[in-house]
């Protein structure tokens, strides 16, 4: 099973009671099956960010009871407020943080390494090297929470997450709670006078719990040699496929580590190196405690401090430091200049006509944009900035007011929108920006698996619920200028950017038609179009529309199977050559 | 370097490699054997490039390096041209006949590879080919396509064929088992031509 499911289920055996989060790749999977599954009653919702999901679960948490929380490692900045002082409060029933790290950015906008986060407010972090072990660590993480009075995080990488193996499951528990708040000021309300004596006390746990990690066997250390190799998370899965047998081997499973523990394997051996992905978090406890014995690793060169591991890279770490002879991996070169293959806003995409109506409206503009599946519109050459979620409208804003002579028009997705976006939005009209925003609302958060929002009427269980009105939401924050346009109808819609361009202040326009793929899979049929071959010029205008449905060969445009139906390639084409296909 | 045998599925986001790497997982399962890989999921899978990595008897990671793939299956001509370098000296190709052509391609007038010339570039392997399109089509469904693949690949690797059909039928959606069990016999057939040629 996929890691996610592996640690979704683990939460079942491990009796949770409460789970909560927002989607963002690798993590989304612990709460989507979570939300599906038959085996245990539990309350699960998809919060509408992480900040807001991660109060929810410690809320649970402090009425005692199991709650978890998910994200993706940069969500945790969202969560970063409340994570910080989580840790002086600490919580009655167990409290798990899972922040899933993606070194390489497979899916990401950075590469940050959620330990320093765990690190920083100074509670115990999980770092799985396996599937399996991913899931046995559940269970005691939130013993472990109970145990200390601490959140947990468990960190696992995209090599974990979306990693797949055989797993020894346990029975969903049968355990169930009812959250009870117990009325202590002293604990959960952190004025000064408290919180002084809260950050003394979470002070005073971190010697003992460094301990008790090494006591749970989370940190093992074997003694085989006079070298040593200290590998961690996934690192140490690949280090265990290349290590000679007379090397030695530690494995950091969970931190915060025992120096003295570290100290008494380091001074056994007479050189030590190494290995884990990102930051050298654990290089820099080993260097604190090695005195003279040399340490390899990122800061002398020898392991990069960005990207992903494999075995080859780790048997190249290894025989730079001495420890092996020689990698024994072949290093062959991919085949170069192949036409690149990069993820495409798929046939029939609503984001591709809004886009392509945004250009024709705003030839020469900037174009903030925001993250989700239309950062793809980078290709369209209509996205100019992407940093973090919900920055479209904030970036836009400020470029407005820099002085930039050009019109600012950024676009920002439902979900992304109701994360982060509404209080840039409040923010600009309360400024006096002069902006356009588009909302491109599918109805869904898209991206990540498509998982419900507050705009798709049902929650994460299928529950109904009320949609919200992102028009209402846009005229509570002051903007005169609303209005909410089919993306399939391009003529209504650059008609519609039009008039915002001609507008002052910050207008919105709402572009609003169904994901493609939740639509097919509602059952949307729409019929294919096709290109007229006599007809057609070879002017290549649908072409350059990027459909990945719309190819081109013998000077003719020609439509695949791939078609959605959508049209908007008819409303393009100049010589009128796309109609609906007529089946012979 | 662990014993284990390692096979990398390429294609283009949608074609269905994750339910083709599920069905190597199950198998493994019904052989009681152990099972690693890893999979591209996320934005990736919007018509990119992807790749699914499985490790039969794997003993650490998830993850094959370059120059290791026992045999690599490619659900698209292009992409098992990207991919080539995964492959071990001496390892099995199994590759699709069709190329989707990137998007890109069309929208900034690059050539557009030819079949021949990608097979002349993949030089010297054992290369077995399939035209997984046509055969998916004759099983019913030219969504198949996958699973005439797996069929077609199933006689390089150290699973035996009931435990994969088994597989194919406990991980395809249940109306269309009928169909996936006949496309991947129809792939076993002509990978079985490509041994024996």
């Amino acid at each position: 099973m996929l890691g996610n499911e592996g640690i979704a289920h683990a939460c079942l055996e491990a009796n949770i009671d409460f789970a909560s989060g927002y989607p963002g790749t690798p993590s989304s999977e612990v709460i989507d099956t979570l939300r599906v599954q038959q085996e245990r009653r539990l309350y699960v919702e998809w919060s509408v960010n992480e900040k807001v999901a991660f109060e929810n679960a410690l809320a649970a948490a402090w009425c005692g009871l199991r709650a978890l929380v998910t994200m993706k490692h940069v969500g945790l900045n969202v969560a970063a407020d409340p994570l910080m002082t989580s840790a002086y409060t600490g919580v009655t029933g167990g409290f798990v943080i899972l922040a899933a790290d993606d070194p390489f950015a497979h899916s990401s906008q950075n590469e940050q390494d959620s330990r320093r986060y765990a690190h920083f407010a100074r509670i115990p972090c999980l770092d799985p090297a396996s599937v399996q072990e991913a899931h046995d660590m559940i269970a005691g993480a939130f013993s472990l929470s109970e145990e200390v009075g601490l959140p947990v995080m468990v960190r696992p990488t995209t090599r974990i997450c979306h990693s797949k193996s055989d797993v020894a499951l346990g029975p969903a528990g049968t355990e169930h709670r009812e959250g009870q708040f117990h009325r202590d000021p002293k604990q959960y309300v952190v004025i000064p006078a408290h919180t002084r004596v809260l950050h003394t006390k979470l002070n005073a746990k971190q010697r003992d719990l460094a301990v008790r990690l090494v006591e749970l066997g989370f940190n093992t250390a074997d003694v085989r040699g006079k070298i040593a190799v200290i590998a961690s998370g996934i690192a140490a899965a690949y280090v265990s496929e290349v290590i000679p047998e007379d090397v030695s081997v530690a494995t950091i499973g969970a931190y915060p580590i025992d120096e003295e523990w570290l100290a008494a394997f380091v001074r056994q051996h007479d050189a030590v190196v190494v290995v884990e992905e990102l930051d050298p978090v654990v290089e820099e406890v080993v260097r604190q405690v090695a005195g003279d014995i040399p340490v390899s690793g990122k800061k002398n060169g020898y392991a990069p401090r960005e990207g992903e591991l494999n075995p080859a890279a780790v048997a190249g770490i290894l025989a730079r430091a001495g420890v092996l002879a020689e990698s024994g991996f072949p290093a062959p070169e991919p085949v170069p200049d192949l036409p690149p293959r990069p993820p495409i806003l798929c046939a029939g995409c609503m984001h591709r006509a809004a886009f392509y109506a945004i250009k024709k409206a705003f030839p020469d503009a900037v174009y903030p944009s925001d993250i989700g599946c239309y950062t793809l519109g980078l290709q369209l050459g209509v996205v100019d900035t992407t940093i973090c979620m919900g920055a479209s409208i904030t970036v836009a804003s400020g470029i407005a007011h820099s002085g930039e002579p050009r019109d600012v028009v950024c676009t920002i997705g439902d979900s992304t929108f109701l994360h982060t976006g509404i209080q840039g939005l409040m923010n600009a009209v309360y400024n006096g920006a002069t902006m356009t925003v588009v909302i491109l609302d599918n109805r869904i958060t898209a991206m990540t698996g498509h998982q419900p929002n507050p705009t798709t009427g049902q929650t994460a269980c299928g529950v109904e619920s009320v949609p919200v009105s992102l028009d209402a939401i846009c005229r509570a924050c002051g903007v005169s200028f609303v209005e909410t346009v089919d993306p399939y109808d391009l003529t209504a819609t650059i008609e519609c950017l039009k008039v915002a361009r001609g507008t002052a202040g910050v207008k919105v326009v709402i572009a609003k038609q169904p994901c493609v793929i939740s639509a097919r899979r509602a059952g949307v049929k729409r019929k294919a179009f096709a290109v007229d071959a006599d007809a057609c010029t070879g002017c290549r205008a649908c072409v350059r529309f990027g459909c990945p449905a719309i190819e081109f060969a013998d000077e003719k445009a020609y439509i695949t199977d791939l078609c959605a139906g959508c049209g908007v390639c008819a409303e393009i084409c100049p010589a009128g050559a796309i109609s609906v296909e007529v089946k012979q | 370097m662990t014993g284990s045998f390692d096979i990398l599925i390429v294609g283009v986001g949608g074609q269905g490699t994750i339910l083709a790497s599920n069905v190597l997982g199950e198998a493994c399962l019904i052989e009681g054997r152990h099972v690693a890989g890893a999979e591209t999921h996320g934005m990736a899978q919007r018509g990119g490039s992807v790749e699914s990595h499985i490790r039969i008897d794997a003993a650490g990671g998830p993850l094959i390096s370059p120059g290791t793939a026992d045999l690599l299956i490619a659900f698209d001509l292009l992409e098992a041209l990207r991919y080539r370098h995964f492959l071990a000296p001496g390892g099995v190709m199994v590759a699709a006949e069709q190329i989707i052509v990137p998007t890109p391609v069309f929208q900034q007038k690059l050539a557009i590879p030819t079949p021949e010339a990608i097979i002349e570039r993949l030089g010297g392997i054992e290369l077995c080919r399939v035209d997984a399109a046509a055969l998916a089509v004759e099983a019913g469904s030219i969504l198949a396509q996958n699973i005439v693949m797996l069929g077609a690949a199933s006689g390089f690797m150290p699973l035996a064929a009931g435990s994969l059909i088994k597989a194919v039928m406990r991980c395809v959606p249940p109306k269309t088992v009928a169909i996936n069990v006949a496309a991947f016999e129809k792939g076993m057939d002509a990978g079985e031509a490509c041994r024996t040629a």
